[in-house]
């Protein structure tokens, strides 16, 4: 029940935002804050059933607060709600950095303020589902009900070239989700033939599954559909092409939210479903998978650094960043699959505090372009610390949350596939190139006459000091949450695993 | 005919004595309100007679026609869109300076037309609905042109062309249709023998002959005519563009429904999709109207013409349930194909609606309100047409949260089923092209610096017409997102269908 009152809550303080505006411009944004405040403290509330001794305790029976309703008796489809320790990991998440988004754009929004927090609410009302549904039908529902308060964040609010990034953005992910949608149904006939009743139950699909019922023929096919979906919104190469326009075309809050949260339901997505429903397909597939994931890390480096714009530059790093989670996510080990959800906590958490440094210089400048910035040091100090701190945090410097991820995710795959990692490693080595560019570009060199970057205020210094500190921390002692992870991410490798001995 | 019988025809009676009520309500009374008013109340009590003919279902009544529960069903659809036709209506004609009176008598004859279409099971009642409703509809499509001559704005006299030249093209292209239907209906008789729908099956036949596919083919061009699908589409867009925007609404929505309904009785009566043939004849027409409807629609400037392309291409979506039909799972694509029509028609009516509604200006000097340009940050202005139009745009193109998306997991599911893979992919691969021409409707909506143009304003809006224009609205959303309901009725109503003619076949 506590979660679908976190659902309703973010979907009714969309409403109250909306609302809100017809008394003040001013206030949907405390609404959403009040709300997004009060859904922290219901995941406060929640914790103490995540924690390592309880789900010690438990012994293999991970998933709680478990809600069912019905809700489409004719297809079998319920209201299926529960959480275990992964999606606890991504509701923290996704709580936090929406509250990092409505900070980071907190003055920049200023025309009709209160649809805009409508959208964001809905937004992350919609990815709280995805984290929480284990109803297939009702998780693509959540899905794609996502989107369209997305679209018109980006369509509305967004910079120059807003309504092209928005409908590419869109197509893209439709077009998986329905691919996806198919894979969905399939399944659930499939299932309606075996067992005689029709069921979009993510855990009664897994019992077929375990065993071993599904035709491995079919089964690729519908390991495919879903890795599409999820893939393109994860994005790796080939299909990120929506991903650079869409983050540079979304409002400071948007991209946060897109780079935060939004890329890590695609990598979620793959963990939950596609490797343990298809365990058999996947491993087939993961020499691709797994290349796909190894070309995205040095596609996406080597693009990032031919970026002249701050923002596509930090999209591009996205891609490679998302690449070790593809790469992680196939290669059959527990401790790359630790690192994979390593990877995806610390980089929401570092792209989500770029793109609020990138959105707040486009906010003073009026520019993303590398050529007019230069120098901006000596007028922002503070900023200029602060950047450094997450640029090196996303190259990987040991101590940062984003090391011990990419480090444990190169560990744990290079058993699987030798070749392709040590290929993958060198992204270890771009990243620090692309990186260290943008200091140089933005914050060192000659200041041009007449630009000055007003230095950072609280408000903004608040913020960023609560994603350092969690950074830090994560760096330093990641064992907590690697152990929380540890019991469910044994048996999706145990899976994938056992895969393999019979497909060899 | 026995009391029953003729107890289950009250709706059609119904409908024919309010027509002649109508009728001489225009004669000696002659008021725009009092005839829209009076066809309104007659369309609400033919509605409240269907559940009651409920009762007495499934049952024949002479040899023509057939009450059952999928005939109630879409009579019901049927009905209900033209009540809420005949209430948007209103705000459009009284500000046109036409003989208004008119267009209520034949849309009541229209409806009462397509009525007969659902409910016969016989190729002579099929073809006395279709005339009736397309006769009706040529006289409907032109309306337009008989707006006053003297003192009229250059934008109206464009209007009055335009409807001219649209009920032209209705006339001609449906006669033509009408005339290749009966063709292949005279050699389908000769073949088998038999007018009834289930009477002759294509497993009765012991050989399949070229009379039997020349009557097939021209049949099946008939109807891919009247339902504009490719590669008989070329009239729909000019139709749709130039008749006025009730009558495409009309057309958009209950002809095409009810054109549909009886061609899905058809063609489970006489399994004429076992043939392989036919079967792959229908397939391609299908895939090539999702493809080349969606990619038509593309770059289109006007909504109504955007929405005739879509609506080819959503008939196409649609032919994957009708092929469906003559697999294991044929009770589920009735009920598909059943359920998807319903959605269209409710979502189409809501985006006309609101063209309708918007080009029911006072001023008289601009004409119908569908150049896309006009529609720029509506949203700012009229956020709660807006959002309507935004809704159903993305109830049309298949979004979660409309009763669009239900009708699509429907088509996909059905499919699915029936394994009809390539057509799927057709399905998917439209859905995409679909959603670009979707989205800039609603870019449009909520574009923040509109241009001069788009700064007019629309007239007072009408209560009724508002208010069913919202109860549709709310329709979309409430069983988009709880479509059990709808889900469970549908189902009931629609295995009478199956099971009637399936037991008829087997009788046979």
């Amino acid at each position: 029940m506590i979660l679908v009152s976190l659902i309703l809550l973010l979907f009714a303080g969309g409403i109250v935002a909306w609302l809100a505006e017809y008394l003040n411009p001013k206030l949907p944004r405390w609404v959403a804050l009040a709300s997004l405040g009060v859904a922290l403290l219901l995941l406060a509330q929640m914790g103490p059933q995540f924690s390592i001794d309880t789900t010690e305790a438990r012994a293999g029976q991970t998933w709680d607060l478990i809600f069912i309703a019905p809700w489409i008796p004719r297809f079998g489809i319920q209201f299926i709600f529960a959480a275990d320790s992964l999606s606890y990991l991504m509701l923290l998440l996704t709580v936090v950095l929406g509250i990092i988004a409505l900070i980071s754009g907190w003055n920049e929004i200023k025309q009709r303020t209160g649809f805009f927090y409508f959208n964001v609410m809905w937004v992350l009302a919609g990815v709280v589902g995805i984290f929480t549904s284990m109803d297939m039908f009702l998780f693509f529902f959540f899905w794609e009900v996502m989107l369209i308060p997305m679209y018109f964040i980006i369509a509305i609010w967004g910079h120059e070239n807003r309504s092209y990034a928005a409908i590419k953005f869109f197509i893209f992910t439709q077009v998986s989700g329905l691919l996806m949608l198919l894979a969905i149904i399939v399944m659930a006939i499939l299932q309606a033939r075996l067992t005689g009743t029709l069921s979009f139950n993510y855990f009664e699909w897994l019992q077929i599954a375990n065993q071993g019922l599904i035709d491995p023929e079919i089964s690729r096919y519908l390991m495919f559909g879903f890795f599409v979906a999820f893939v393109v919104k994860l994005p790796s190469f080939p299909f990120h092409t929506w991903l650079p326009d869409a983050h540079t075309q979304a409002p400071t809050p948007g991209s946060v939210i897109l780079a935060g949260i939004l890329l890590k339901t695609g990598a979620y997505g793959l963990l939950r479903f596609v490797l343990p429903l298809f365990p058999e397909a996947s491993m087939e597939f993961a020499p691709i998978a797994m290349g796909l994931g190894a070309i995205s890390i040095i596609y996406g480096a080597s693009m990032a650094f031919a970026q002249e714009d701050v923002k596509r530059l930090i999209a591009y790093s996205s891609i490679s960043h998302m690449g070790f989670v593809t790469l992680a996510a196939f290669a059959a080990s527990t401790v790359a699959l630790q690192g994979a959800v390593m990877t995806m906590l610390s980089h929401g958490l570092s792209s989500a505090a770029l793109f609020a440094m990138a959105g707040a210089i486009q906010h003073r400048l009026h520019s993303r372009n590398f050529s007019d910035m230069g120098g901006l040091w000596q007028s922002a100090p503070r900023f200029g610390a602060c950047m450094l701190f997450f640029c090196l945090a996303a190259l990987g410097l040991p101590g940062l949350a984003n090391f011990v991820g990419e480090f444990l995710v190169l560990l744990g795959s290079f058993e699987a596939n030798p070749a392709l990692v040590s290929i993958a490693a060198l992204g270890m080595i771009a990243a620090p190139v692309y990186a260290l560019m943008v200091m140089q570009k933005i914050f060192h060199g000659k200041p041009k006459p007449g630009t000055e970057l007003a230095d950072l205020d609280g408000r903004e210094s608040g913020m960023l000091a609560v994603l350092i500190v969690l950074t830090v921390y994560l760096g330093f002692f990641p064992q907590g949450v690697l152990s929380l992870l540890e019991p469910l991410l044994n048996t999706t490798s145990q899976l994938a695993l056992v895969a393999t001995g019979t497909s060899l | 005919m026995n009391a029953s019988e003729l107890f289950a025809l009250l709706p059609l009676v119904a409908m024919a004595t309010g027509i002649v009520v109508v009728m001489l309500i225009s004669a000696f009374s002659r008021t725009h309100a009092t005839v829209s008013r009076m066809s309104a109340i007659t369309l609400l009590i033919t509605l409240a007679c269907l559940p009651l003919v409920s009762s007495v279902t499934p049952i024949g009544v002479t040899p023509l026609l057939i009450v059952d529960g999928f005939g109630l069903l879409f009579c019901g659809v049927i009905v209900g869109a033209s009540f809420s036709i005949c209430l948007m209506a209103y705000p459009y004609w009284h500000v046109r300076d036409v003989e208004r009176e008119e267009f209520y008598l034949l849309l009541l004859i229209a409806t009462l037309g397509a009525m007969v279409l659902v409910l016969s099971k016989h190729m002579v009642s099929l073809l006395l609905g279709l005339e009736m409703m397309g006769i009706s509809l040529f006289a409907m499509a032109a309306y337009n042109s008989r707006l006053k001559r003297q003192h009229l704005h250059a934008d109206r006299q464009e209007e009055s062309d335009r409807s001219l030249e649209a009920g032209l093209k209705y006339l001609v292209l449906s006669a033509l249709a009408s005339a290749l239907l009966l063709f292949g209906m005279a050699l389908i008789y000769l073949e088998t023998g038999q007018l009834d729908f289930s009477r002759a099956p294509f497993s009765a036949l012991g050989t399949t002959t070229l009379i039997f596919y020349a009557g097939t083919a021209l049949l099946l061009t008939g109807i891919g005519f009247k339902l504009s699908l490719f590669p008989f589409h070329m009239w729909t867009p000019d139709v749709y563009e130039g008749a006025p925007a009730p009558v495409t609404s009309f057309i958009a929505t209950i002809s095409k429904g009810a054109i549909f309904a009886v061609a899905l009785r058809y063609f489970v009566g006489s399994e004429s999709l076992a043939n392989p043939a036919v079967f792959t004849a229908v397939g391609i027409i299908a895939a090539l109207s999702m493809l080349c409807g969606n990619w038509l629609a593309l770059m289109q400037k006007d909504l109504k013409r955007m929405l005739a392309y879509s609506s080819i291409a959503h008939l196409g979506y649609l032919m994957i349930a009708f092929l469906a039909l003559q697999t294991q799972s044929m009770r589920f694509a009735v009920e598909a194909s059943s359920l998807y029509v319903i959605t269209y028609i409710v979502t189409s009516l809501v985006a006309f609606g609101i063209v309708i509604l918007l080009s029911s200006k006072q001023t008289g000097t601009s004409r119908e309100i569908s150049d896309l340009q006009l529609y720029q940050g509506l949203f700012w202005r009229h956020p709660v047409l807006a959002t309507a139009l935004s809704i159903a745009m993305l109830s049309l193109a298949g979004i979660p949260l409309t009763l669009g998306f239900v009708g699509k997991f429907y088509l996909l599911s059905a499919g699915a089923e029936a394994g009809l893979w390539w057509l799927l992919a057709a399905l998917i691969a439209g859905s995409a092209i679909g959603l670009y021409y979707y989205l800039r409707v609603i870019t449009a909506l909520f574009t923040t610096g509109a241009s001069k143009e788009a700064q007019w304003e629309p007239g007072p809006l009408y209560a009724s017409s508002s208010a069913i224009l919202l109860v549709l609205t709310i329709n979309l959303i409430v069983f988009g997102t709880f479509p059990q309901p709808l889900l469970e009725s549908v189902q009931l109503l629609t295995t009478t269908l199956a099971e009637s003619t399936s037991f008829t076949a087997s009788a046979q």
